[in-house]
């Protein structure tokens, strides 16, 4: 019998719904195991995030609330993740790929003895036993792996599994006391810069509006009315990051977010492998770009050749003209 | 002060692969490259040692004998890092738990004040190691980075996290794994190049360390290629690309 313990994502007060793909991919394994699974909430005056994960068939939530858990540094955090897991006899935790979850869970599975796969899409059965496919080498490549530790760690690519349904049960809320103790010495948190946006998150969003290098100066000029428009999201490249025209976490890639929206607008993108790594599974690809040689028209359900800066504007208002 | 670097080949990320025979690794004819996360991590160290001096770096490669030290001979050693230490291995027999294990007890001998790794390799993309083998240390741990500073004692890292930047401040010895925008890698000048010949480059067998049980934990059973997307059609202007959106994908 398989137990299986779900780390949710939140920031600080609400739920993140990636938390809810996680589970699904939980779901699924235990169904495959024979097993149930749990969901627990780590970090301060966590309780209402706690309350919002009762309704999907877990076992149990846990919350779990220390002052040095605050801010989910990444001793702590995986000392009080292995030791609940350790007190359930779990034989699995699950994280999602947030930067959170990258951060601690492999230093849960050394804490457990146990083998780690990361970014996990799916579960695969091969002739040498139940494995957990993941993607390599920027997504050119699937590899099945199986791990044989008893315990096993996954993170889940969260764009890969559906939003868990609601149970229809109601699953009773625990604390677990963490004692975070020495793993908490020779790390402090000073401060974070948060970016601050009214759009919907990169990895939630149903419309996902990118943008690369070509546009420059502009980019936020040209993206924003387009994101605004339809209710989404702004990516970009790592060039576009690099070059100081959008914020990090807005990168979309192999080494940023992967994203697979219902809608994805590549503006000025070339398409090159890593950034195709983050977002070639989106449902409906758009590219706009003034050279029609780039590889971003080979993913592309609809490609555009013509300059951005005219294209774009153009498109938000035949849009707005075709809403009214 | 003494910090410890990594050195990982990994093939060109545009090379065209195919699966092996036996259908659990990767051949083809492909150039390989040093992973560029590692090119971060060494320039980093690089650039402390130049700002503070009295820096000892080492830079530390598994692999293939012949390869591993190529690769730290040229993308380390030349570009100004002290010395090398090569661990042999099969790369298809180790996984990132095993890796940490192998740097826990290269770090046991060497004891680094600073460990700065990648934050993932490029052919893997396991986003592991530096983890780990924090954990293994009992170390804290800075991953993402994109700035690190010393300051007295201890060291300042500012991390690139889902919705922003982090700052840290970790006492020492910790781990560190750097991301792309933590600087740019220099190249290797023709006189680093000549001197990189004759800096030391120690040799390890896995079974020299001590590692107890050098098994991985994790195996790839079986690779496979991911399902392809089927071309789309190109559109001549706005007015046709809003047709099709809200028509046909019905997206609008
Ligand atoms: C280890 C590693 C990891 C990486 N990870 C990522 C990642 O996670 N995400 C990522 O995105 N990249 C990543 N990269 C970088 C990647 O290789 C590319 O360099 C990057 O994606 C290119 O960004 P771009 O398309 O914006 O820029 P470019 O390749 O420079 O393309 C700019 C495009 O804009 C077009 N253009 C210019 N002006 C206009 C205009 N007025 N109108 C219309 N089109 C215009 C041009 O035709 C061109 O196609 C990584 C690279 C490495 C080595
Ligand atoms: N074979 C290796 N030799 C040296 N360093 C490695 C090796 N494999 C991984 N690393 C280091 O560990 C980091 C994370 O690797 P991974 O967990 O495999 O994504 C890499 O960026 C390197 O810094």
């Amino acid at each position: 019998m398989s137990k299986i313990l779900v780390v949710a994502d939140h920031d600080g007060g609400a739920l993140k719904k990636i938390t809810l793909n996680s589970i699904e991919f939980a779901k699924q394994w235990a169904a495959k195991t024979g097993g149930s699974f749990d969901v627990a909430v780590f970090g301060q005056g966590v309780g209402v995030v706690a309350q919002a994960l009762t309704g999907y068939g877990a076992a149990a939530v846990h919350a779990v609330d220390h002052a040095d858990l605050a801010h989910a540094l990444a001793g702590p955090q995986a000392k009080a993740i292995a030791d609940l897991a350790k007190s359930l006899g779990a034989t699995g935790v699950v994280g999602s790929t947030s930067s959170m979850a990258k951060d601690a869970l492999p230093r849960v599975a050394v804490r457990l003895g146990a083998g780690m796969a990361s970014d996990v899409i799916g579960l695969a059965d091969t002739a040498e036993g139940l494995g957990f496919r993941r993607p390599m080498w920027a997504g050119n490549l699937t590899g099945d792996v199986v791990i044989d530790s008893a315990v096993k760690v996954i993170t889940v690519r969260s764009s890969a599994f559906d939003v868990a349904a609601a149970s229809g049960a109601v699953s009773p809320v625990q604390a677990f006391a963490a004692e975070p103790g020495a793993a908490s010495a020779r790390a402090k948190f000073l401060r974070f810069d948060g970016t601050v946006s009214s759009r919907p998150d990169l990895t939630e969003a149903s419309v996902v509006v990118a943008g690369g290098r070509g546009l420059k100066d502009r980019f936020a000029q040209i993206t924003e009315p387009l994101a605004d428009l339809l209710g989404g999201a702004i990516g970009a490249t790592r060039a576009a990051v690099d070059d100081g025209y959008a914020p990090n976490d807005y990168q979309v890639g192999q080494t940023g977010k992967v994203v697979a929206p219902g809608l994805y607008f590549a503006i000025a993108i070339s398409g090159a492998v890593q950034h195709l790594a983050g977002m070639k599974n989106s449902k409906v690809i758009v590219a706009i770009n003034k050279n029609g040689d780039e590889p971003i028209f080979k993913v592309a359900d609809y490609g555009l050749i013509a300059d951005a800066f005219t294209a774009v504007p153009e498109l938000v208002s035949k849009i707005k003209a075709l809403r009214s | 002060m003494k910090i410890l670097v990594s050195a990982k080949r990994v093939s060109d990320p545009n090379a065209k692969l195919a699966i092996s025979g036996d259908g659990k690794w990767v051949e083809g004819d492909v150039e390989y490259v040093m992973n560029y996360f590692c090119e971060n991590a060494i320039e980093c160290a690089l650039q402390l040692a130049e700002e503070h001096g009295d820096i000892e770096t080492v830079a530390l490669g598994i692999g293939d004998p012949d390869e591993t030290d190529r690769f730290i001979r040229q993308g380390a050693l030349a570009r100004g890092v002290d010395r090398g230490i090569r661990v042999t291995a099969e790369e298809q027999e180790i996984d990132s738990d095993l890796i940490a294990r192998i740097y826990a007890k290269v770090a046991e001998q060497e004891q680094p004040d600073l460990i700065i790794l990648g934050k993932q390799s490029v052919d893997g993309d396991s986003n592991q190691v530096g983890q780990l083998l924090a954990e293994y240390l009992g170390w804290p741990q800075a991953t993402f980075a994109s700035k690190v500073e010393l300051q007295g004692g201890e060291v300042v890292v500012t991390r690139e996290v889902d919705g922003g930047l982090e700052v840290l401040q970790l006492s020492t010895p910790c781990v560190i794994t750097a991301d792309l925008r933590l600087n740019e890698p220099r190249f290797a000048s023709l006189a680093g190049i000549m001197k990189a010949k004759k800096k030391p480059l120690a040799e390890f067998e896995l079974d020299d360390l001590g590692l107890g049980d050098a098994k991985p934990k994790v195996r790839i059973a079986k690779m496979g290629l991911p399902s392809g997307r089927k071309a789309g059609v190109m559109v001549k202007d706005i007015d046709e690309l809003v047709a099709k959106l809200s028509g046909e994908a019905r997206v609008l």
